[in-house]
Parts: C-alpha cells; structure tokens; sequence
C-alpha cells in the first residue's frame, strides 16, 4: 500500500518534472511569464512530491515492512528507530531518493528568491535543477526503485517485482539484514548526509553559470549570486570529508584517517575544484580576469560531483566503499559525458563574450598567485583523476589491470600540498596588480625571521628527520605570517579609531567577513597540517601477546593489562572488554578500555579502541585477540599517533572559518567598478545572497 | 586555458613569462605523476594469473583478489600470524554479474575444489570482516615458497550487506 503510494508520488514526480523543463524552456524563447511561472511552480511541487516519497521510505523503514527489498536489505527488527530512519541512506537505492530530496529542497529554495533583476535566470535555473533531477529520479524509478518487493509466484519461486505477478503472494522475511554495525556510528549516521548536501549544493552554482551561458550575461552576477551556495556547498563537503576520517580513525581500527580509496577520492576530487573556484572567482569579482577559466571550473565541478555520487555506487572500481554492483553505470557515464559536452559547447558559444577585461603583469601579483593556487589544485586533481581511472586506462591498452596505491598519491600530491601551504601563507601578502619580490619580502620578513624558532624548538623537542624540520618550519611560517595580517589590520584600526584590540579586531572581521573568515580557514589548514605531519611522518607502532599483570611499552609510554570482561549486552552484541592501566615514564595517567563487540544478528565482530587523546599524542589501543577460557594471554596492538588531534581541532578551526566568510553582510561591500557594468554591479549588491 | 585566456591582453613579454611558469608547473605535475606511477604501480591479478604464473611479475608489488576458504583460516595470535587460503574468482565486474552477481561467485569459488587455490600470508591484526566466502583484496609479493605475503588486506562481504564497509588493514 504505502509502497504502491510512494512509487505513484515518484512518477508524479517524473512528470511534473518534465513538464517543468519543457514550460521554462517554451517560457524562456517566447518570453513568457507565465510559462516561467509554471515552471517556477513545478519546481516548487517536486518538493513536497519527493518529501511524500523520502517519507513512505521512512515509513516502511520504521515499521520494518521486510516484504520490500530495501528495507530487508539495510535494516532489522533489533536496530534502534533513529538507525533505522538514517537508513534511509543507508543504501543505494535509498540514497538516490535522498539526492533527489536535497536537490528539489535547494532548488526550490533558490526558485523562492527575489528574481527582480535577474529575471532570465530563472528559467535557465529551473531546466539545470530539473534536468538533474530528472536524471535521479529516473533512475530510481527504472533502475533503482526503493520500493520493489519479494513475491512468491505460483510456480512457488522468489521474485522481485514493483508490481505483483499475476497469480503470486506476499513474500514477507521475519527479519531483514540489519545495518552493518560498523556503520552504527555517530559519525557515520551524518557523514553521508554531508557529503551529499555540498554534491548537491553545487549543482545551484552551475545552475547559475549555465543560465549565465545561455542568456549571454556574462558579467560576474551569477558568480555574485551564487557566493554563498558556493561557500555552502564548500563548507558541507569540507564536513563530510572531516567527518569520514574521523569514523575511520575511531571505528576501522587500523590507527589512520584517510587511506586515498577510490570513493574518497570520489568525493575529494568535487572538493579540489570547488576550492580552485572559490578562489578564483575572487578574481573574476576584483579584477575581472579568469571568467572562462570559473566557468571551466563549475562545469567540471559539477560532473565531478555527479562521478562522485556514481562512484559511490556502483561497482566501476574496486573499493572498499563499492559495494553495489548495478547497472546504472553506463547511464551515470552517459549523462556526465552528455551535460559535459553541452555545458563545454555553450561556453564556446560566448567565448568571446567572456573575455578578460583586465591583465596581468606581474608575475607575483595577487592575481598571479590565485592563478598558482588554481594550477596546483588543478595538479591534484589531475593525480587523482589519474589514479582513479588509471586501472581503467591500463586494461584498455595492455589488457592488464594495474592499479596504483596509496605510495602513489603520497609521493605525487605530498610535494604539491607543500606548496600550496607556502602560498597560502604568501599570498594574502601580495598586492592586487602588483607586487615584487622586495614588496614580498617587506612585508614577510618580520615573520620569516620568528618563524625560525619553531625548527630550533624541533630540534630540541628531539626531532631529527630533516624532512619534518622543513614541514614544521612550513607550518610556523604560514601560521605566523597568517596572525601577522590579523595583527596589522587590527593595529591600524587601533590606531586610526583608537578602538581597543577586541573591538578592532572584531570590527575587521565583521567588515571583511569573507577575507578574514578565510584567514581562520587558512589557520585551520595549518593546524590540521601539523596533525598530518605528526600522523605521517611520527607513527610508532608495536604489538604483543601479555598476561594479566603483564606489560608493553612503546616509546615512553607502558601498559599493563589488568583483566578481561567478556558479557552480553541487552541489544544482541556479545562484548569482550579489557581493561589496560597506561604509563609513562611510570607516572600512572589511567585506564583505558579497548573492547570487541561480537553482532550476533549480523555475526560480525566490530573492534573499538582504547584512546587515550591529548594535544600532544594519541595512544590508540585496541584489543586483538585473546585465549578464550585460561586468560593466559590477550594480545594488543598499540599505535603512538603524536598531534593527530591538531587535525581534529584544525578541522573545527576550518569549518569555523567557513562560517564566518559565509556569513551574510549586512553592509554592501565595496565591489569593482568597471564603466560597462557599473550600474549593473552597484544596483545589484543589496539582492547579492 | 586559463593562460591563454589571461594572457590575451598582455604584452607579449609578460605573455611569455606566464607561458614559461605554466609550463614549469605542468611538467612538475607531469614529472610527479609519471615518476610515481612508475614506483607504485601493482599488478591486478586473478589468482589463476598467478598461480599459472601466466604474467611474470618478477618481485613486483601485486595486487590479487580471491575468495576466503573458511576452513584454512589460522591465526597465531601469539605472533599476530595470519594464514589462510583463497580461491580464483574473475577479475572482471561484467563476468562476475554475469555469473550472477558477487556473492554467487564467491560462493561458487569456495564450493569448487578444482578452482586453483593459493596461500596467503599476512601479519598483523586480524581483520573483523575475514570469513568463508568473503572476497579478500590483497596487495604484496610472492615469496620463493608459493606463499603471497600480504602487506595489505581489504575485504568484503557481499553476501551480508548490500552497502560496503570499509575494512582494512595495514600491515608493516
């Protein structure tokens, strides 16, 4: 019944989608307002339309209606009722809908705007939003429909069907699958979601280019319209990657937060070129320059975006993450390549029209330096394209599969990341239009000069690998000259309106939210390469068999292990738990209590580590094995992780940034006049969102 | 493009300069990708391909996917020693849904005792997700005696789950 429901509502879905595309398309050429606001009106139905679906999903999850595939498949009667309701992310089928939920949620957000000066954007909008979520919702409903059934034909065999076959029953299992437990993690119940709003967000941006394209205004208004989806779409990602390291640091049990998986790369790959264009389109609004090249950048990050969902489900790679083998494959291919083809022809079609108004001379302006930070990012991306597609690449012409592993990535983005840190330090110290290495180094050398005490308090904190000195350098570097600018402009308000320091400061970032809400962005990068560097270059590691009372030790540090606990718990999991005193330098510091949980509904173990976290290190226990009746011995492996909670505190101090630059302004800001679209610019900063 | 793009206007000289920089970059970024793929490349080999020594990879690092053998699964906890067996399954996702999907396959691998077979070796901890008839993804070297040693083990569980977990484990 309510399938049957949900199923209509998706169909209704389709077609009011369609037609929405086909009024905005007729509204558009004939210039009609009406017609525009139809469309307008279809979109804004596709909402409560994919709610009613999102909600039958979640209906049937709730009741745990096993006789639907879906639902048998990601959950069982013992999970609690939030796990099962986030279920419905849980799979593949499941988390298409959602897409399509976010997208028609964004999208009508977006229709609900004042449209007054940018009237012919909305149609063009409206067909971006709609086309893809034609897309999605088509291929749910061939291809991936959440609500198709078990039945018992007459013939007594099993069959999946949406519809009931002539002659069969209801087919209903006692009990489904169940959430795999390694997925019943706080982190892991948002991290989708996340990841999935900034996919989703970033289709408004490149709704907006597109309509920029196809109408010809091709000023820098729907880079000014779309800033704050752009940062949006940006700061979700941003979370979402946060977020997956930290459950694979807390849950997978392998002492590490990042392990360059194909679908990790999937979802970084739309982060790098999110980030290329949200610098670069600061040049387009201060200088006029790179507008072919953001144009470039949005289209790509747009079918990234799109390959990133598809990669996320579907068998094309071998990853940990894939598990879903389906057909939807070729389709996801075909449409990336069929939007990429014709978002490349539009461009091409106003090339001209999107040339630079202005030049650049210097090779260390501020402009120039944007343009580094764009080809290094592009360098990134490029690595790990190819690491992606390379497996696929190599069957193509030698017939063998050839994949390359983490070393690769290490090796090929680690010198790129290191130069894209130094020139977030230098950066912000060049000067629109021009600089030279004298007014560089004028301006940095009061830090480059402070800076090189953090080598010397390496040194004498026992560091000796001349790699790590440099990296720390780089990190003290880029963090002092960072403060230095907060400093400046806080010393010249002080000066100027005799404000104390909090007011000035305050009052600094208040006036230039995005330029100083991107400097905390810049502090966190540091503080969470300073984790990275402690993570990668510093982890220790040992492991060993002890009895009760026995000890180890790594580096300073010495555990005992004082006894081992093996109970049921009320929720189906049988727990073994031991518990370890920690030491070091034999000052006592306390307990920690590694443990095993065995899922006897899904039969399948789940280790959770001991940790004991401080800025300083992490030592990271976890619980191996141990002889089951004489305790002779349990074995532990220990890891020494020193700084990696800098990377957890980086990510906080970066997402903070991120919220702070989005923030909306209440004064206009001072914008770019250039004579051919001054009235345009200036008249439109009020409605800018 | 975005040279080309930037440098319409600019004085031929500066043009040049940009042109140069660019072109420094590009061949860094070359350069890095071309030299590490060169380092780090692995073999993906079925482990009929391997077993049949059909490829010679040498003391190359290779990568082999393979279904668990339940029954061979020993660990020396003592030692943090992992041994166990695994059969040949296709290499290529289109023959593996022909044969009807992952799981079917998998199956069918483990059930037929004329499917070439190999050791595998691997240190460490021993990962939540290794059972009968969980696909084993494996990355390390073949030693003199036949045995792969394993520096990496991912596995998966398609009969369980419909939605993919994570499981790996690093070993040193």
């Amino acid at each position: 019944m309510v399938s049957n429901f949900g199923f209509g509502a998706l169909v209704i879905t389709l077609i009011v989608s369609i037609y929405g595309i086909i009024a905005a398309v007729y509204g558009a050429r004939k210039n009609s307002l009406a017609w525009v606001e139809s469309a307008r009106k279809a979109m804004l139905l596709t909402f409560p339309l994919i709610s009613l679906v999102a909600l039958s999903i979640i209906y049937l999850l709730v009741t745990g209606d096993y006789q639907v595939q879906y639902v048998y498949n990601v959950t069982s009667s013992t999970m609690p009722i939030y796990l099962k309701v986030t279920a419905l992310w849980g799979g593949q089928a499941g988390s298409l809908i959602f897409w399509s939920l976010l997208l028609s949620a964004f999208a009508s957000a977006v229709t609900l705007r004042k449209w007054d000066r940018d009237r012919e954007f909305l149609p063009w909008v409206i067909v971006v939003a709609l086309v893809t979520l034609v897309f999605f919702v088509g291929m749910s409903i061939f291809f991936e429909n959440p609500f198709v059934r078990f039945w018992q034909t007459a013939g007594g065999a099993e069959a999946v069907a949406m519809f009931k076959p002539v002659g069969a029953t209801n087919l209903t299992p006692f009990d489904g699958r169940g959430l795999n437990p390694l997925l019943r993690h706080p982190g892991m119940i948002i991290h989708p979601p996340m990841l999935y709003l900034g996919f989703v967000s970033f289709v408004i941006p490149f709704a907006f280019a597109i309509a920029a394209l196809v109408t010809g205004r091709t000023d820098d208004r729907w880079i000014r319209v779309t800033r704050r989806w752009t940062l949006v779409a940006w700061l979700f990602l941003s979370l979402g990657l946060v977020l997956g390291s930290r459950w694979a640091y807390d849950v997978l049990g392998w002492g590490g937060y990042w392990a360059w998986d194909p679908v990790e790369i999937a979802a970084f790959m739309p982060f790098l070129s999110g980030t290329a264009f949200l610098h670069s389109v600061m040049i387009q609004e201060k200088r006029g320059l790179f507008k072919r090249w953001n144009m470039v950048l949005i289209i790509l990050t747009y079918s990234l975006v799109i390959f990133g969902t598809f990669l996320t489900r579907s068998g094309v790679l071998s990853s940990v993450h894939a598990f879903s083998q389906s057909a939807i494959g070729p389709l996801f291919f075909g449409y990336i390549g069929i939007t990429f083809a014709i978002s490349l022809a539009l461009l091409l079609q106003r090339w001209n029209a999107l040339r630079s108004e202005g030049e650049m001379h210097s090779m260390l302006s501020r402009e120039a330096l944007f343009l580094l930070n764009n080809l290094l990012f592009m360098g990134i991306l490029v690595v790990c394209f190819w690491g992606v597609l390379f497996p696929l690449i190599s069957e193509l012409f030698t017939g063998q599969k050839v994949t390359v592993g983490p070393p690769f990535y290490e090796r090929s983005t680690g010198p790129l990341f290191a130069a894209l840190l130094l020139l977030m330090g230098v950066a912000p110290l060049s000067a629109w239009g021009h600089s030279t290495v004298k007014t560089l180094g004028k301006a940095m050398w009061k830090p480059f000069i402070a800076s090189l005490i953090v080598p010397v308090i390496a040194y004498v904190l026992g560091v000796r690998a001349p790699m790590a000195f440099v990296a720390f350098w780089l990190c003290g570097f880029v963090a002092l000259i960072t403060l230095y600018e907060y400093y400046r402009g806080v010393a010249a308000r002080h000066r100027k309106n005799g404000e104390n320091v909090f007011a000035a400061l305050w009052n600094l970032m208040g006036r230039n939210r995005r330029r100083y809400g991107g400097y905390i962005i810049h502090l966190g990068v540091v503080l969470m390469a300073l984790g990275i560097i402690g993570i990668e270059m510093f982890q220790t590691e040992t492991q060993g068999t002890i009895p009760p009372g026995g000890q180890m030790s790594l580096g300073s540090y010495t555990i005992s292990f004082d006894k081992l606990d093996i109970f049921d718990t009320a929720d189906g999991r049988n727990v073994a738990r031991a518990v370890v005193s920690v030491e070091r330098d034999g000052k006592p510091l306390g307990q920690l209590f590694p443990r095993r949980d065995y899922y006897y509904d899904s039969q399948q173990p789940m280790t959770i580590p001991g940790v004991r976290s401080t800025m300083e290190d992490d030592l990271y226990v976890l619980l191996v094995d141990w002889e089951p009746i004489s305790s002779t011995g349990v074995t532990f492996k220990v890891y020494h992780n020193p700084l990696v909670n800098w990377l957890w505190l980086g990510g906080f101090v970066f997402i903070f940034g991120t919220l702070v630059a989005a923030w909306p302004e209440k004064e206009p800001e001072p914008v770019r006049v250039p004579a051919v679209n001054r009235k345009m610019t200036s008249s439109g900063v009020q409605s800018a969102d | 493009m975005a040279l080309n793009q930037t440098a319409a206007k600019t004085s031929p000289r500066s043009r040049v300069k940009f042109i140069i920089g660019g072109l420094l970059i590009v061949t860094a970024v070359v350069y890095l990708i071309f030299t590490s793929t060169q380092a780090s490349a692995q073999y993906f080999l079925t482990v009929d391909e391997l077993s049949q020594k059909s490829v010679d990879v040498g003391s190359r690092e290779i990568r082999v996917s393979g279904a668990v053998l339940g029954d061979t699964i020993q660990y020396d906890a003592q030692n943090l020693l992992l041994t166990f067996e695994v059969a040949h399954v296709p290499g290529d996702n289109a023959e593996i849904e022909a044969q009807g999907g992952l799981a079917e396959v998998l199956h069918a691998a483990v059930v037929d005792t004329s499917r070439s077979r190999i050791k595998v070796e691997y240190h460490g901890v021993m990962p939540d997700l290794l059972r009968n008839e969980a696909q084993a993804i494996m990355t390390g070297r073949m030693n003199e005696n036949g045995v792969f040693v394993a520096q990496e083990l991912l596995l998966k569980c398609p009969t369980k789950y419909e939605e993919a977990v994570p499981e790996q484990a690093e070993g040193g």
